[in-house]
């Protein structure tokens, strides 16, 4: 990370690279009902305020690994470590503090936009009247202020996967989970809404991991690209994006940024070519 | 934040639709038509009718015609009404338990496979036993008349309440069952908060059938169950006016039962529009 960048009003990333990962996954394997071996032996350290992305074709485990690490479905074998200082919950698990961004904006239809990102904190027994201050709060930071009262069949496809993100971040959460979020957005919106979630994410310091079959967002916005394989799903290899942050528009036309999309491609290409032994 | 500036993306707000005029045949038909085509037919087919009578000459008791019939309306209006209301009163009763009968058994069967796989059949041949069958059976097991023709009116109406709530509380969205399994969602939280608004628009849908049902195995239990005398339902009425020749009453106790069965579609949709004309598709205007 480039330091230079910190700026002086921002409370820029407080628990940033204090050395000790905020999820491992050790070994882990998942096994579906009907015998599909989805992910096989997979390990992986996700430090304090890092941007990794799962990159791989459709097939590789990646939705299936995000999906295990929000505990969604427990691995057939291995574990998910998470810091032994994490919070717990009543019933002694790790309080994971995680916020999980879907492939479709997964909204209620038949509530306002408010009451949509209440609903993380409305689950936890906060009123209405209490979240009130921080559901403005969180949709003023994805820019949706002035849409609290609409419902979600009024907005378009980029608003509403930008109420489903207020959705997630309103339990400020260590740990961001994006599975394709942007994947079905139309590219001009694909572009400002990574733009502004890599804003949301310097300024916020979370840990993002990010799911995504395209190899330019994945260079676009992660620090760090997991390449997976497919049949069984595996990581295939890790890999660091040598570029500072902040990025922004003129990134996307750097020759930095096309020399990283040629490797990741090359390597993406390379794991699809390899078959396991 | 300059980096999220207020925009709205690219298609931006759909916002409130106006009243748009429908479509017909390439030609758009203003609103006051619509509402006036359908009055202006009836009003032809009741003056139709009565030229019929009055020229071919034909007798009552074979055809009364508009004027007659209103006639027998106002003179019998007293006994009419009350006999309606009889028939009312066990119509939105049973309405009322099926609802909520019907309602708690989806409920019920959509927390545990086991439940549903062990009740459901016998709904289904609750369902599919035509109700005139079974009502002398009924009588034979109440004591009042009353009670076997509630009974009746609720089997019947109590079955497209639990198909489509129990249908709805199954459709959740898969990703949203899943959100609330991430944030520790209570059962109780899960039902209340995703599984019944979810299932609001197929209940609706239910109620719309089930209302109209209701009014409709109210008759055919008093047809089948009912007794004569002062408190005697419509369908009584319909009965001993044609076992008097009486056909212009039998008319105005018919008409009366159609306008209630449309005042019954018209108030349960009017309801199931105000529910969902906020978020369902069903209830939103489209506009092109």
């Amino acid at each position: 990370m480039n330091t230079a960048i910190q700026s002086t009003e921002m409370p820029r990333r407080p628990d940033v690279r204090s050395g000790q990962p905020l999820v491992s996954l050790r070994g882990v394997s998942k096994v579906f009902s009907n015998g599909t071996l989805a992910l096989k032996d997979m390990s992986l350290d996700v430090g304090r305020g890092e941007f990794v992305s799962l990159l791989g074709p459709s097939g590789c485990g990646k939705s299936t690994a995000l999906r295990i690490i929000a505990g969604l479905g427990e691995p057939t074998s291995g574990t998910i470590e998470w810091p032994a200082d994490a919070a717990r919950d009543a019933s002694g698990n790790p309080d994971r503090e995680i916020g999980f961004v879907f492939q479709e904006p997964t909204l209620m239809p038949w509530a306002t936009v408010a009451a949509n990102v209440w609903l993380p904190l409305r689950l936890k027994g906060v009123s209405r009247r209490a979240a009130n201050e921080r559901i403005a709060e969180t949709l003023r930071m994805v820019g949706l202020e002035s849409f609290a009262n609409a419902y979600p069949r009024e907005l378009s496809g980029g608003m509403k996967m930008r109420v489903s993100i207020a959705r997630a971040l309103i339990t400020e959460p260590k740990l961001l989970l994006m599975d394709e979020p942007f994947a079905a957005l139309d590219e001009i919106t694909r572009f400002r809404l990574n733009n502004d979630l890599l804003h949301l994410w310097e300024k916020f310091g979370w840990t993002v991991i990010f799911v995504t079959h395209s190899v330019f967002e994945s260079v676009y916005l992660s620090e760090r690209i997991v390449v997976m394989a497919a049949r069984p799903g595996r990581v295939f290899r890790d890999m660091k994006v040598d570029a500072p942050y902040p990025r922004e528009e003129e990134f996307r036309t750097s020759v930095v940024y096309n020399e990283n999309c040629r490797r990741v491609s090359d390597t993406l290409h390379e794991a699809m070519g390899a078959h396991p032994h | 934040m300059s980096a999220i500036e207020k925009m709205n993306d690219a298609d931006g707000i759909a916002g409130d639709a106006p009243t748009a005029p429908i479509e017909a045949g390439g030609m758009t038909v203003p609103r006051w038509l619509q509402a006036l085509v359908p009055i202006a037919m009836l009003v032809l087919l009741l003056v139709v009718w009565q030229a019929y009578v009055t020229i071919a000459n034909v007798p009552h008791y074979i055809l009364p015609s508009p004027v007659r019939i209103w006639q027998a309306f106002v003179e019998d209006h007293e006994m009419l009404l009350h006999s309606l209301v009889i028939t009312l009163q066990t119509t939105f009763l049973a309405l009322a338990i099926a609802l909520v009968t019907g309602v708690a058994l989806a409920i019920l069967m959509a927390q545990s496979r086991w439940i549903e796989l062990a009740l459901f059949p016998y709904a289904v041949i609750l369902q599919v036993t035509p109700i005139v069958a079974i009502a002398p059976l009924i009588l034979i097991y109440t004591s009042t008349t009353n009670q076997a023709l509630l009974i009746c009116a609720w089997i019947v109406a109590f079955f497209p309440v639990l198909s489509n709530t129990s249908q709805g509380l199954h459709s959740t969205d898969h990703n949203l069952l899943n959100l609330f399994e991430l944030y520790r969602a209570s059962r109780w939280q899960t039902l209340w908060l995703l599984r019944l608004p979810n299932a609001l628009p197929y209940f609706l849908a239910g109620l719309r059938i089930a209302g109209g049902l209701a009014l409709i195995a109210a008759v055919v239990a008093e047809f089948a169950a009912g007794t004569p005398g002062a408190d005697a339902g419509l369908a009584f009425r319909l009965i001993e006016a044609q076992h008097r020749l009486n056909i212009p009453r039998l008319f105005a106790a018919l008409v009366l039962l159609s306008v209630t069965g449309v005042a019954i579609f018209a108030a349960t949709s009017l309801l199931s529009h105000l529910l969902l004309r906020r978020w369902h598709e069903s209830a939103v205007r489209r506009e092109n």
